[in-house]
């Protein structure tokens, strides 16, 4: 999969997605319940606003200090024990996992859930080169065996309803009989995954947050799948964004309180995984040996314009995803790329460029609610604007495909408006032409066709306000 | 990749990060904003560590320091549990191994070999586990487990069934306040884990099912003081 044959497709996908009752009912259903979840958790507005100033003030603190933070991460790390990579790409991501588990003899691996592996199509790679990777998060492995992509970043495969993973499990599941009940699909998924978890060279994971203070990997979960991948096999690799760093242990309390309390109404979830070293001597168990991968791949490109820096506050919880009126009625895959909804719409025009990905931050009404539950108070709509912005007129040169979608006529158009609005004059002589003529102008024309096409033509009434209030004999003030 | 690739990456990474332009600390919070407090529940402790950890479909029985290996017992005899894995070297291990009638079902296996050697075992073979906590958390409802060589990691994870064994003075308000108090900061260990529920997943239609990958029943003993 490139970028290329992705690139700028939002409207193609969604107009798909919007036509479709099924899907529409699955994410409409899920957002609902995901909504009212949240709601439960954040009913003291002090506390609330207390707690998301915290966590806010954390990621700000950590990305302020972010190149210190690194290295101290790194140093804690290695001091630990656990080997520390370096990736600007996500093929050069591909090539230190590929070589860690070559040098291991893996041939297979478990998979805890992971975005930033996501990002990098590691299952893909691997699987070039002969190594298997089966991930082991129940919703995780329901869309690779349908071979999908998640639509959503905590909730996978939120777009099937429960018959489709039924007819998918009775298909693909050796002796699996077709069955609606929930236990019994959940019991099938633990059967097989027992089998590959016991039998698995590596596990990978992902990370929640990176403690440079301790050098302490934290992962949470609800399943158990995350712990098993990095306990039970001989090796773990963690792959994370360079942006997950903070700075202390005592920064974890607050993030791990907004972040399962916004993404699915938990107090907490049932394990937090704190990984600090591999196997110590004496130990009996737990991977021999742990390696951490820090991925660049654009972030660090992101950081460099103090304004779109913010972006990479976020700790992935999907709130804004989840109370988004675009992702909710289009669903994730219609944003073709790794992260969608709102953060999706921030992130990746400035990872894959705005020559590829455009379209995204033009993908929402600038409703706001994204910012308003956001719990590390990123400044969505803000950033959206600023990137549509970039777009057409760059302002720093720092988003990849800056300018890429300046148009002549385009700007021409809106220099005129410039002059038409600045001048009463020649604001008087466009309105009466506009009364006169406004109505017989044909919404097909080209233009007006983009609004058209979605929207009612706007009826220009024969006279301005400006000239009735007149003639009523009210004057200029 | 050779030596000198990787610490070119590393060198160009950290070399666009500094030279970003600095921005400065973040500001005060906004005039008017409630300062964060970790949350404090006094002498209802128990009560909210007991109600949270029910919430999560755990389960909680008050014990005293002569009567927990009994109550196990019995809990576990009631819901059909043939093979016990244990820690045979701590003192709680100890304790169960003495107990009069240990012959008796359940049988007791002791985690007393590095995993390799255990694994049919310890993936298949066992019914439940019984692991302490260092602390409990009341806000949360959490159980913090800090693995030794002789309680390993697996053994909170892979048997269907946890039984954890606490003592009500361990319980804390916050992690917040435990991580400060308890110096983690200086001392943490290979791997730290903090358990508020049996395991689950909601990825099926958001319906929550138990037991997906690690224990479906999490018994918790609190030895009241």
């Amino acid at each position: 999969m490139t970028a290329d044959v992705r690139r700028c497709d939002f409207a193609v996908k969604a107009r798909n997605a919007l036509q479709d009752p099924k899907l529409r009912a699955n994410f409409r259903r899920a957002m609902d319940g995901l909504m009212a979840k949240r709601a439960t958790q954040f009913t003291d507005p002090e506390e609330w606003r207390a707690l998301r100033a915290r966590g806010a003030e954390a990621r700000v603190r950590a990305l302020a200090k972010l190149p210190e933070l690194l290295e101290r991460l790194e140093s804690r790390c290695t001091a630990n024990g656990i080997t520390v990579h370096w990736a600007e790409t996500t093929a050069e991501a591909n090539t230190i996992v590929l070589s860690i588990l070559q040098e291991a003899g893996a041939r297979r691996v478990i998979k805890g859930k992971s975005m930033v592996s996501e990002e990098m199509h590691l299952n893909a790679n691997l699987a070039a080169h002969g190594i298997i990777a089966v991930e082991s998060d129940l919703g995780e492995y329901i869309i690779q065996l349908a071979g999908e992509a998640p639509s959503h970043i905590v909730m996978p495969c939120i777009h099937k309803n429960r018959s489709e993973i039924a007819a998918l499990f009775a298909w693909k599941i050796p002796g699996q009989p077709y069955t609606e009940n929930v236990d019994d699909l959940t019991a099938a998924a633990r059967r097989v995954l027992r089998g590959e978890f016991a039998g698995a060279d590596a596990g990978i994971s992902g990370v929640n947050f990176a403690v440079a203070e301790t050098g302490t990997l934290v992962l949470i979960e609800n399943e158990g799948n995350g712990r098993l991948s990095t306990t039970l096999p001989p090796l773990h690799i963690a792959v994370t964004g360079i942006e997950k760093v903070l700075e202390k242990l005592e920064d974890v309390p607050p993030l791990l309180s907004l972040l399962p309390r916004s993404a699915t109404g938990q107090p907490i979830t049932t394990y937090v995984n704190m990984i600090s070293a591999p196997r110590r001597p004496q130990e009996k168990d737990g991977p021999q040996a742990v390696h951490l991968v820090l991925l660049d791949n654009g972030r660090s490109r992101v950081y460099a314009d103090p304004e779109l820096r913010d972006t990479l506050r976020c700790i992935r919880c999907a709130a804004c995803m989840n109370h988004c009126p675009v992702y909710t009625r289009v669903g994730g895959h219609s944003y073709s790329f790794t992260y969608p909804g709102p953060i999706g719409k921030i992130l990746t025009p400035q990872i894959e460029g705005l020559d590829c990905a455009g379209d995204q931050p033009h993908a929402s009404s600038l409703c706001g609610a994204c910012a308003e539950v956001c719990p590390v108070e990123i400044p969505i709509p803000k950033l959206l604007v600023r990137l549509r912005a970039e777009a057409v007129e760059p302002l720093s040169g720092a988003v990849r495909g800056g300018g890429s979608a300046r148009s002549l006529i385009e700007s021409w158009g809106w220099r005129g408006s410039t002059l038409v609005f600045t001048s009463p004059l020649l604001y008087g002589v466009v309105a009466r032409l506009g009364g006169w003529f406004g109505n017989l102008m044909p919404g097909w024309l080209p233009i007006i066709n983009r609004w058209t096409s979605v929207r009612t033509k706007p009826h220009f009434a024969p006279k301005s306000l400006h000239r009735l209030a007149r003639e009523k004999g009210y004057d200029h003030e | 990749m050779t030596m000198n690739d990787a610490a070119g990456t590393r060198a160009r990474i950290l070399g666009r990060l500094t030279a970003a332009p600095r921005r400065s600390l973040p500001a005060e919070p906004p005039p008017g904003t409630p300062v964060w407090a970790p949350p404090r529940h006094g002498a209802a402790r128990f009560t909210r560590f007991r109600a949270m950890l029910e919430a999560a479909r755990a389960e909680v029985h008050e014990v005293t320091v002569d009567d927990w290996p009994q109550t196990l017992r019995s809990l576990l005899i009631g819901k059909g549990v043939s093979r016990l894995l244990y820690a045979p070297d701590t003192a709680i291990g100890r304790r169960l191994a003495a107990l009069p009638g240990a012959a008796e079902p359940p049988t007791l296996i002791p985690y007393d070999r590095p995993v390799e050697e255990l694994k049919p075992v310890l993936v298949n073979g066992v019914d439940a586990a019984l692991t302490t906590a260092r602390c409990g958390i009341a806000d949360t409802g959490s159980l913090v487990l800090w693995p030794t060589p002789e309680e390993p990691r697996l053994m909170s994870l892979l048997p269907p069934l946890h039984a954890v064994l606490i003592e009500e003075t361990a319980l804390t308000d916050s992690l917040s306040d435990t991580i400060a108090a308890q110096g983690w900061a200086g001392a943490m260990p290979a791997n730290l884990l903090m358990v508020s529920g049996p395991s689950k997943t909601a990825d099926i239609e958001q319906t929550l099912a138990y037991g997906v990958h690690g224990p479906r029943e999490l018994i918790v003993l609190v030895i009241r003081s």
